[in-house]
């Protein structure tokens, strides 16, 4: 599995410390009751969110579940049916232009100029706020001096989202909104660019961002909501939401062609599993206790003549609380 | 490390404060946006072809084609010498001496326009050409005046030739307004058009309203852009002209620079209206040739916009692109002043004053 590649638990103690050093959890954000209709399309559906001062917020969902019509709104770009946002103690209706200044945004999808440089692009974009760091400060936060005279249009993907990363920096934002910052990159670019925004979360700026990675939820977030055509269907740490559902464990494997001659019966009703589902020859067992539940099932696999050809566990993630909620995959468009 | 962390937005705002950053003009965020401008128009190679070297082309090529030349010397044929030299006396006439079956076959295949021989009887002469062809005529005029005067005519009148070939009332003096106001109409709508399309189709536009950018800021960095641009399209297309066919430019030229701004303005209102919802480059472009297409035809750029029915002439008149045109003609060849133009300004201010804030209200930012 690709997302096995990147799973690092974060420090433990980064969130204890904030929570020491914040003692009273201030609301960065809050959205009450927020509900959006386009057409006949109920984007946003009586949602409700709270981001903490200074942590990482990931809205995690499958595409379509009204993530970005969200942010969008909370961003001031989109307006809402009805609802309430309130920002950095502050609202759209009476405050814009204090608000613009002080956040940091960047959408999914804007091409910048192609023509005009690195060096430019950021000057232009900081001319448009009060405070800041200089231009050259702010390319050599992303990593890309060595591209600063270079032309847009020549970046690779993973440079242009680093350089819409820097566009959302140039004015010092203390709410920075990411959506969707690494869809469409290769492995290695989103890496780059987590190792970015992770040391931006060590500068105490909070952040709002959607993705329908799982994994990168679970790296750069202390909470997520995940969302569901246009609600908030579960929130909390990851760790909270892995444990919710109350399996610790996914047992995967492929029996080759003899899959469908498996009694699945017998597979659920063994010793420590909650639920086993079959898909394109693959069964899937939620496990609480791996070290019997893997011991059982190769038993009762030679019990019923079925070779194995592979077998995975891995812990439960997101995903699988995604699935274990919805009864789809995250990524299933 | 815990403690420096520990406020970091406060130490982010002090260190703002502490060191003040020197942001000079260059860092106003009007003067950003309009370098952003010009960076992109001038790193793009067909546009600066369109705007600069395309009008130039078409002039150059147009000013020949259609260059007064000096009336042609005409070809004639004769069999006898005392007749040749007589018609070698007019300096307009190339004259042959051919055999008579020679000649005869010269005319026929139309390599001499007349033919000129002796008559049958002694003081007489036969023209022989054909009537139809202009040629034929002049030459027959020509050839009999030399004939008569070689003769001993003396004629009753004396005449004397002042020839008029002097600049403003050739084509190319015609032409190269006509093309300053379709440049000028063609880049502001153009150049205002594509790059307001572009931004909007690439969410440029609402990534640039997502920061505190004002957005009057934006549409003024074209008006900008487009005044200093100005400058450069219509000095280029004016100094071809002057420089190359001696075009005159009789008004004063603060009155002719006031002209090209005002056009300047009126066709980037337009061009901003037609932009205002587009969200393709295909719907923009249709649209624009829609609005263009009519005014380089009827406004005169090429050949008078007189040439159209009475009927037809209030609403030509009232086209920007015949009101600039109008205006810089009779600048530029009659040395009209501004108050001599003040109907075609008053034209070109009310298409800039309705399209203007119609192109705002409707204006699409995302």
């Amino acid at each position: 599995m690709e997302s096995a590649h990147y799973r690092r638990m974060a420090p433990p103690h980064r969130c204890d410390t904030r929570k020491m050093l914040a003692p009273t959890p201030t609301a960065a954000l809050r959205v009450r009751n927020l509900r959006k209709t386009f057409k006949d399309v109920v984007a946003v559906d009586g949602l409700e969110l709270e981001v903490r001062a200074g942590e990482c917020f990931g809205l995690l969902g499958p595409n379509g579940a009204g993530k970005t019509t969200t942010i969008e709104i909370c961003e001031g770009l989109t307006e809402a049916d009805s609802g309430d946002v309130e920002l950095l103690g502050m609202r759209w209706s009476t405050d814009a232009a204090e608000l613009r200044q002080r956040l940091g945004i960047q959408l999914q999808e804007t091409q910048l100029a192609d023509k005009v440089t690195v060096m430019e692009t950021i000057r232009l974009f900081r001319s448009f706020f009060r405070h800041g760091p200089a231009a050259a400060e702010v390319i050599a936060l992303v990593q890309l001096e060595e591209k600063a005279n270079a032309r847009v249009g020549g970046l690779s993907g993973g440079q242009k989202q680093r350089l819409a990363l820097a566009c959302a920096l140039v004015g010092d934002p203390d709410f920075l909104f990411l959506d969707e910052p690494t869809t469409g990159l290769d492995p290695q670019a989103r890496r780059q660019l987590w190792e970015l925004i992770e040391r931006f979360k060590l500068q105490g700026r909070t952040i709002l961002l959607t993705t329908h990675y799982m994994d990168e939820a679970e790296q750069l977030c202390e909470r997520v909501a995940i969302m569901d055509h246009g609600k908030v269907i579960a929130q909390g740490t990851p760790r909270e939401l892995i444990v919710s559902i109350g399996v610790e464990h996914m047992v995967e494997f492929s029996a080759g062609g003899a899959a469908k001659a498996l009694e699945m019966q017998a597979l659920r009703r063994m010793e420590g599993v909650r639920d086993v589902r079959a898909e394109n020859g693959t069964v899937q067992m939620q496990v609480t206790e791996l070290h019997r539940a893997v011991p059982a099932l190769l038993e009762e696999l030679e019990r019923q003549g079925v070779p194995l050809t592979e077998l995975r566990t891995h812990s439960a993630t997101l995903e699988d609380v995604f699935v274990t909620l919805t009864g789809r995959h995250l990524r299933d468009e | 490390m815990s403690d420096t962390t520990a406020v970091p937005e406060i130490r982010a705002r002090e260190a703002a404060d502490k060191m003040p950053r020197e942001r000079g003009l260059a860092d106003h965020a009007l003067v950003q946006l309009t370098l952003t401008r010009f960076r992109e128009f001038l790193r793009e190679p067909e546009a600066l072809f369109w705007v600069f070297i395309f009008p130039v082309l078409l002039a150059g090529g147009l000013g020949l084609a259609f260059r007064n030349k000096p009336a042609d010397v005409l070809k004639i044929a004769t069999v006898t010498p005392e007749l040749a030299q007589s018609l070698r006396q007019d300096k307009l006439l190339d004259v042959q001496q051919l055999s008579a079956p020679a000649a005869e076959e010269a005319l026929r295949t139309g390599k001499v326009a007349l033919l000129v021989e002796p008559g049958a009887l002694t003081g007489t002469v036969v023209y022989r050409y054909d009537d139809t062809n202009p040629e034929g005529r002049t030459a027959r005029m020509l050839a009999d005046r030399a004939v008569e005067r070689g003769a001993g005519r003396v004629d009753p009148v004396a005449a004397r030739d002042r020839l008029m070939r002097e600049p403003g009332s050739r084509y190319i003096d015609f032409l190269i307004p006509g093309l300053l106001g379709m440049n000028l109409m063609g880049s502001a709508i153009w150049g205002m058009g594509f790059a307001i399309v572009d931004a909007r189709r690439r969410k440029l536009m609402k990534r640039l309203i997502a920061t505190p950018m004002p957005r009057h800021y934006y549409l003024l960095s074209f008006l900008l852009s487009r005044l200093v641009m100005l400058v450069i399209e219509v000095g280029f297309l004016l100094s071809f002209g002057i420089f190359v066919f001696k075009v005159p430019t009789r008004g004063s030229l603060a009155d002719l620079a006031v002209l090209c701004v005002v056009t300047s303005l009126s066709f980037g209102a337009l061009g901003l209206l037609i932009a205002s919802r587009a969200r393709t480059i295909e719907a923009a472009s249709g649209l624009m040739n829609l609005v263009m297409m009519p005014m380089w035809i009827v406004s005169g750029v090429f050949f008078s916009a007189q040439r159209f029915p009475d009927m037809l002439q209030p609403v030509i008149k009232a086209l920007p692109l015949t009101a600039a045109i109008d205006a810089l003609r009779a600048n530029m060849l009659q040395g009209a002043g501004l108050a001599h133009v003040s109907s075609e300004l008053m034209v070109l201010a009310a298409w800039l004053v309705v399209c203007f804030p119609v192109a705002l209200k409707l204006f699409r930012w995302r």
